[in-house]
């Protein structure tokens, strides 16, 4: 038996609301379906599975309710295979929200940033479990110890519901803790290089010339593929920071900063982006984006992002230096093509060029490894062809 | 199909791309980018939609002519007359 639990779904994300339900009891599911339908701070999220198995008992009717990250919600009878390891973010550290009061000192003293939080490991996966920052828990064991009693009575102290709110406030709150946290415990290096689009967009140019509109590419198909197979060339940038750590990704999911209308974002994963085609990915990138400002979206798309692109191009900025998502290693932003002088042979010229940075983890690689990886970026845009 | 038709249809697009769309206070004569802060997969949708519609085919070369509401109507409207 698998206990189904409000997943968290995002670095960003302490609560959930049950919209619906898509099985019930005695129903069939396959791994990999989705179940039900949760509401986050930014999106409805259409939730899969995890393990197959028979619908046995609905613990939580959708409501109004706003419950904490790893509540149970439900009871599947699996078929009796070892469930596959849930998402990322799962594995991640919870995020460390600032609180709202000042943490309460353990009775050995608060602990120092970095230092690691003596929790009972009971205590660990619950706190972790109920998306709940150890630092914020009141020790009551022997030598300041968290102990699985403490998790619980600080998340009884959590209010279980709230009046609803305004989704932009909540998704500013969450944008809100979860960069903090970036900014707090990621130690951010920044490069840029200005890359020739003149291969890329020539190149874009004549392949949609004859193509109807509805098989056009967009230039930015173009920048999410090179992305993505410079990551398989530097592919200490495409992972996760977990428990003091970095852990390499064997997929390269690229995630995709989308602004939505009215303000705030998401990044939700285009998976497995360096093995598609440029038509494939297109059409992925396409309903994404869709769906994304349509305010619905997959669990797996909102936890399997290993790195984030972001691009503020058609905006006019020239340039984006971000926050990188935890617990991802890396974020990559792209700028406006703007037309500059550039020396080709012994002419200048001007030519449409883009500035592409990269916001790196400095504990999990260091400038040199960035750098090969812009490198890598603009090598490949130089040969459109071969994306 | 009318000048008023074609424009009907257009906002109806219009506001399948964009939901807030508030079509009385478009203006016709200016860029509907900036207007309605649209970005390229946004145009995309836009232009598939008003292909669709309209049953014509629109070059990547034109969509500059594509760029207000009134640039829309006088394109599509030449585009089906030729057709």
């Amino acid at each position: 038996m698998a206990s189904f639990l409000l997943p968290k779904l995002g670095a960003d994300m302490t609560e959930g609301r049950l919209v619906e339900w898509l099985k019930r009891p005695g129903e069939r599911i396959e791994r990999g379906e989705v179940i039900a339908v949760v509401e986050t701070d930014k999106a409805n999220v259409e939730v899969e599975s995890w393990v197959a198995g028979t619908m046995e008992k609905i613990l939580v009717e959708p409501g109004d309710k706003w419950m904490p990250v790893g509540t149970p919600l439900a009871a599947i009878r699996t078929d009796g295979v070892e469930p596959v390891a849930p998402p990322a973010f799962a594995q991640a550290p919870p995020p460390s929200p600032v609180p709202a009061a000042p943490p309460a000192a353990a009775p050995s003293g608060p602990a120092l940033p970095g230092d690691r939080l003596r929790a009972s490991p009971a205590a660990r996966r619950r706190a972790e479990a109920l998306g709940l920052d150890l630092a914020s828990i009141r020790a009551t064991g022997p030598d300041g110890r968290i102990t699985l009693e403490d998790v619980e009575h600080a998340a009884s102290a959590k209010p279980a519901a709230r009046p609803p709110a305004d989704r932009q406030q909540r998704m500013r709150e969450a944008i809100a803790t979860a960069m903090s946290r970036a900014k707090r415990e990621i130690p951010h290096y920044y490069l840029s290089t200005v890359i020739d689009c003149a291969p890329a967009l020539a190149w874009l140019e004549a392949r949609n010339r004859d193509r109807p509109v509805t098989e056009r590419l967009l230039h930015g198909v173009l920048l999410l593929k090179a992305v993505a197979l410079a990551l398989r060339e530097v592919p200490e940038l495409n992972g996760f920071w977990v428990d003091g750590r970095a852990v390499k990704s064997e997929a390269v999911n690229v995630g995709v900063a989308v602004s939505l209308r009215g303000g705030g974002l998401v990044a939700p994963a285009l998976h497995d982006a360096d093995r598609q085609t440029l038509d494939e990915l297109m059409r992925q990138f396409q309903d994404l984006v869709t769906r994304a400002r349509a305010g619905s979206l997959r669990s797996s798309e909102m936890t399997d992002a290993t790195v984030t692109v972001t691009s503020l191009g058609e905006r006019g900025v020239e340039s984006v230096f971000g926050i990188i998502y935890p617990p991802q290693l890396a974020l990559v932003g792209f700028g406006k093509v703007v037309e500059r002088p550039w020396v080709v042979g012994r002419e200048v010229v001007p030519r449409p060029v883009i500035t592409a940075t990269l916001s790196g983890d400095h504990r999990a690689t260091d400038g040199h490894r960035g750098a090969l990886f812009l490198d890598a970026v603009g090598r490949l845009l130089s040969a459109p062809e071969k994306l | 199909m009318t000048g008023d038709e074609i424009r009907g249809k257009v906002v109806e697009i219009l506001g399948q791309v964009v939901p807030e769309l508030d079509p009385s206070e478009l203006r016709a004569d200016a860029a509907l980018r900036d207007q309605l802060d649209i970005d390229s997969m946004d145009f995309l949708n836009f232009a598939i939609g008003l292909h669709k519609a309209f049953g014509v085919e629109i070059p990547e070369a034109d969509y500059r002519q594509l760029a207000t509401l009134d640039g829309c109507v006088a394109y599509l409207a030449a585009r089906i007359k030729a057709a």
